[in-house]
């Protein structure tokens, strides 16, 4: 009997992968029809998006882009023989730019938009790592020169035209001319750098409120200056006075300042060099640029509150234990809509006729508040999350509190976060719609009084049909950024 | 410096509101503009156009009272309110007047503490119908699905009027005009009620009005009127007579158009007084003797208002009906100029 290998000893030639699993076919095999329910699974969604489609596509496209009236629109459509009728999307065409801005005086209305553009220049050296010094000032550069053809023209504003192109035009030159490494090995040999854009985000806080609520530009000035009479204060006491002691004194200094201080030097400035914008009244101010700033103020100052209420939900000090707890759960317990109801209501029945607190203001304290207790849960629920371990750690270095909160705690418990801030942030700047039912004309808000002009009036979907779009843009946006913050900040090693 | 402001205006807030409250005429003057609180949008009421501009019927009384206070119709600051927020803009002062299709009821008289100035539309309950329903009269409507708005007086209406008629319906609870709309047209309830001018305006909004009928009962009472805080008497007269003005101009003929002529003077003494011609009634009142011709010129008299803004030439298409001159079957009535 002869003796019979079972096993083969020489390798096969490489062949071809089946037809059936390369290309666009392998694909759809893989992931569309992989087995018998997920068959039927890809032919039901298959068929939904199809009705959907079969539905909404006639009923948008409809040439009805110039119709002045509801009416109107029902002839242009009535002459294409439709039977099932189409959007009617002149009241877009006509009052996108309210949706956008309310009422904002439409000769000013460059100052939101410059306002818009410049928050991103603000906000990109904080959120994204990437972009270098040069690349930031240029964008603003690049912002301001665009702002300046919306300005009426005038000599001045010509001669800031040529200084801002110029300017531009040198930026764009030295970081064409000199790539990342490049720089980085001149600034090794001695260059100077630019300054830190953080320094344009840190003025962007005072600039925003001046841009959109025109007025003296001496008091947000004066309010910036607060700040550096607080600073002073402490880099002059600290020597003397020991850290602790000199903290409260700066405070102390900062709020003498603001209260009392502030007045005088507003008067006087404003006699010796009377600079200013248009004030333009809170109750002018509408649809997305009033959500737009009450989300932005809103999300911006809850992050940071959040976390203080957190680590006071955490500490060990007993009163603010309770303070912290007691806050977050007071506010957590009662809806927005009675926060909103407090601020447009009870506090203009006990406030004297006349008082000037401005209602948007109030508004954004209120969500401010709000988010920031659901906020102070998310960050708790980080710092939960990290193990013990991690603390010993920190103490074991001989790290104080906050610097062990600072360089080892919170980098970790945000990042772990951040998934749940992103949402409060999107339930925050949703949320802002509600201001409607207070009298403020956010877009739903808009919306309905667009719908109280005759020629308008019976028109639904094409109205939220273009406010959801904006709103989607935004929340979207922000959620692509959580992910790529996630991505940014990965430690591990899947 | 807003801080500042606000820590002493709370010290010394007991003292101020007493003696602010009294006298809304000066804040007026001094402010140069007059607040008013309107809805935040409602056809042919109040709405705003694409450059921010507020029109309407009760726009229009509010811009009367800036005219006849301030000179200048354009000299209205509009606070757009909600249905719940009105009565607190009114009672703290964010607002002067109010001319918000507001019921006049006596617990909104006397409870809440303001005063009705008068009315400028007399509104009442009503239903709209498809007309292929094939019914004439609301007594016709048993075992009918009903459009309701929830939490508002027509709710309770709706339920007596059935009740005293001994037939049984099924309410649909809706939450908003626009979504009574919708239910309505997509035949979720076989009629919708509410306020017969609310439904006169849906029903123009239809790809085919003339389908739907609005049923002759009308149901309820719901005097329309502009209304002020309570104990500055002075201020409510100013209201009260403009708008009063403007309903006499619409009975003596007096016109935006033909007013110029009648300043001249005319032969009939009440025309006189009330265009400050003859009398001083203005002094009266605290203000100049022209207040009521500016109050007309502002939008014409009540009439032209009333055509301009929801009159059968519109779209709304209402007719006077009980808000005729009462010379004209109506129950428009001004007291008269003396």
């Amino acid at each position: 009997m002869e003796n019979t290998s079972f096993v083969r000893t020489e390798m096969l030639p490489e062949t071809e992968p089946p037809r059936s699993t390369t290309g666009v076919l392998g694909w759809i095999r893989d992931n569309l029809f992989n087995g018998v329910l997920n068959s039927i699974l890809t032919i039901l969604s298959l068929a939904f998006i199809y009705y959907l489609l079969s539905m909404l596509l006639p009923w948008s496209i409809s040439p009805t882009w110039g119709a002045k009236s509801l009416n109107e629109c029902r002839e242009i459509l009535g002459a294409t023989g439709r039977e099932h009728g189409g959007a009617c999307w002149g009241v877009i065409n006509e009052r996108w730019s309210q949706i956008l801005y309310g009422f904002y005086p439409e000769e000013l209305r460059w100052r939101p938009t410059l306002t818009f553009f410049l928050l991103f220049v603000a906000m990109i050296p904080i959120l994204f790592n990437m972009i270098s010094r040069r690349m930031n000032w240029l964008l603003l550069v690049l912002v301001l020169f665009g702002a300046s053809f919306a300005v009426e023209n005038s000599a001045l504003m010509v001669v800031v035209k040529i200084v801002l192109g110029l300017s531009l035009a040198y930026l764009a030159y030295t970081v064409v001319k000199t790539d990342r490494d490049d720089r980085a090995e001149q600034i090794k040999e001695g260059a100077k750098r630019l300054p830190n854009p953080l320094y344009f985000t840190a003025i962007y806080v005072f600039l925003m409120p001046w841009l959109l609520w025109g007025g003296s530009i001496w008091s947000p000035v004066a309010a910036a200056l607060g700040f550096l009479v607080g600073w002073l204060a402490f880099r002059l006491l600290a020597p003397i006075a020991g850290n602790l002691a000199s903290l409260i004194l700066a405070v102390i200094a900062a709020g003498v300042w603001w209260l009392l201080l502030i007045g005088p030097f507003t008067g006087l400035m404003n006699g010796l060099a009377p600079i200013g914008l248009i004030p333009v009244e809170s109750r002018l101010f509408g649809g997305m640029l009033l959500s737009l700033t009450i989300g932005v103020v809103a999300i911006a100052a809850s992050l940071p509150l959040g976390i203080v209420l957190a680590l006071g939900r955490k500490s060990d000090l007993l009163i603010v234990k309770w303070l912290s707890v007691g806050f977050i759960e007071f506010i957590r317990g009662v809806p927005l809509i009675t926060l909103l109801f407090v601020a447009s209501m009870l506090l203009n029945i006990f406030m004297p006729p006349g008082t000037d607190f401005d209602i948007i203001l109030r508004v954004i304290i209120m969500a401010t508040l709000f988010a920031s207790a659901y906020m102070a849960e998310v960050v708790r629920g980080g710092l939960a999350a990290l193990p013990t371990g991690q603390y010993e750690a920190a103490d074991a270095l001989g790290l104080d509190y906050w610097k062990a909160q600072r360089l080892v705690i919170m980098p970790q418990a945000l990042k772990i976060s951040i998934p749940g801030i992103v949402s409060t942030f999107i339930g925050l700047f949703k949320d802002t719609t509600l201001v409607s039912i207070i009298g403020l004309l956010d877009p739903i808000g808009l919306s309905s009084t667009i719908r109280a002009d005759l020629a308008w009036n019976g028109i639904v979907w094409e109205l939220y049909g273009f406010i959801a779009l904006l709103f989607f843009i935004f929340t979207f946006l922000m959620s692509r950024y959580s992910m790529y913050l996630e991505r940014r900040l990965r430690t591990d090693h899947s | 410096m807003k801080k500042s402001v606000f820590l002493g205006a709370l010290t010394v807030a007991g003292m101020v509101a007493g003696s602010a409250a009294a006298a809304t005429l000066d804040d007026v003057k001094a402010r140069g503009t007059l607040n008013c609180g309107v809805s935040t949008g409602l056809p042919g009421f109040s709405s705003a156009d694409e450059s921010g501009h507020w029109e309407g019927f009760d726009v229009a009384v509010c811009r009367a009272v800036a005219a006849a206070v301030l000179g200048d119709p354009e000299a209205v600051e509009f606070v757009p309110t909600t249905g719940k927020t009105r009565f607190t803009a009114l009672a703290s002062g964010e607002i002067d007047l109010l001319a918000r299709n507001t019921t006049w009821t006596l617990s909104r008289d006397v409870d809440l503490k303001f005063e009705f100035v008068g009315v400028n539309y007399y509104d009442g309950q009503g239903f709209l119908v498809p007309k292929e329903l094939g019914v004439t009269s609301a007594k016709e409507l048993d075992g009918a699905t009903v459009c309701i708005q929830t939490g508002t007086t027509t709710e309770l209406n709706l339920a007596d009027f059935f009740r005293a008629n001994n037939i049984s319906y099924e309410p649909v609870p809706i939450e908003t005009n626009t979504e009574a709309r919708q239910q309505y047209i997509a035949g979720a309830c076989d009629a919708y009620t509410t306020d017969a001018s609310g439904l006169a305006a849906s029903r123009a909004t239809f790809e085919d009005p003339t389908a739907h009928v609005i049923l002759p009962e009308i149901i309820s009472k719901e005097p329309l009127g502009p209304l002020v805080r309570h104990g500055d008497n002075a201020w409510g007269d100013i209201a009260r007579w403009t708008l009063n003005a403007l309903i006499a101009a619409e009975e003596y003929g007096i016109t935006s158009t033909n007013i110029d002529e009648m300043l001249a003077g005319t032969d009939n003494p009440e025309i006189n007084r009330i265009l400050g011609t003859e009398g001083n009634l203005g002094e009266m009142l605290g203000l100049d003797a022209d207040w009521a011709v500016r109050a007309i010129k502002a939008g014409g008299n009540y009439g032209e208002i009333f055509a301009k803004n929801i009159g059968e030439d519109t779209t709304i298409g209402l007719a006077r009906g009980l808000n005729a001159q009462w010379k004209d079957g109506g129950i428009l009535y001004s007291m008269p100029f003396r």
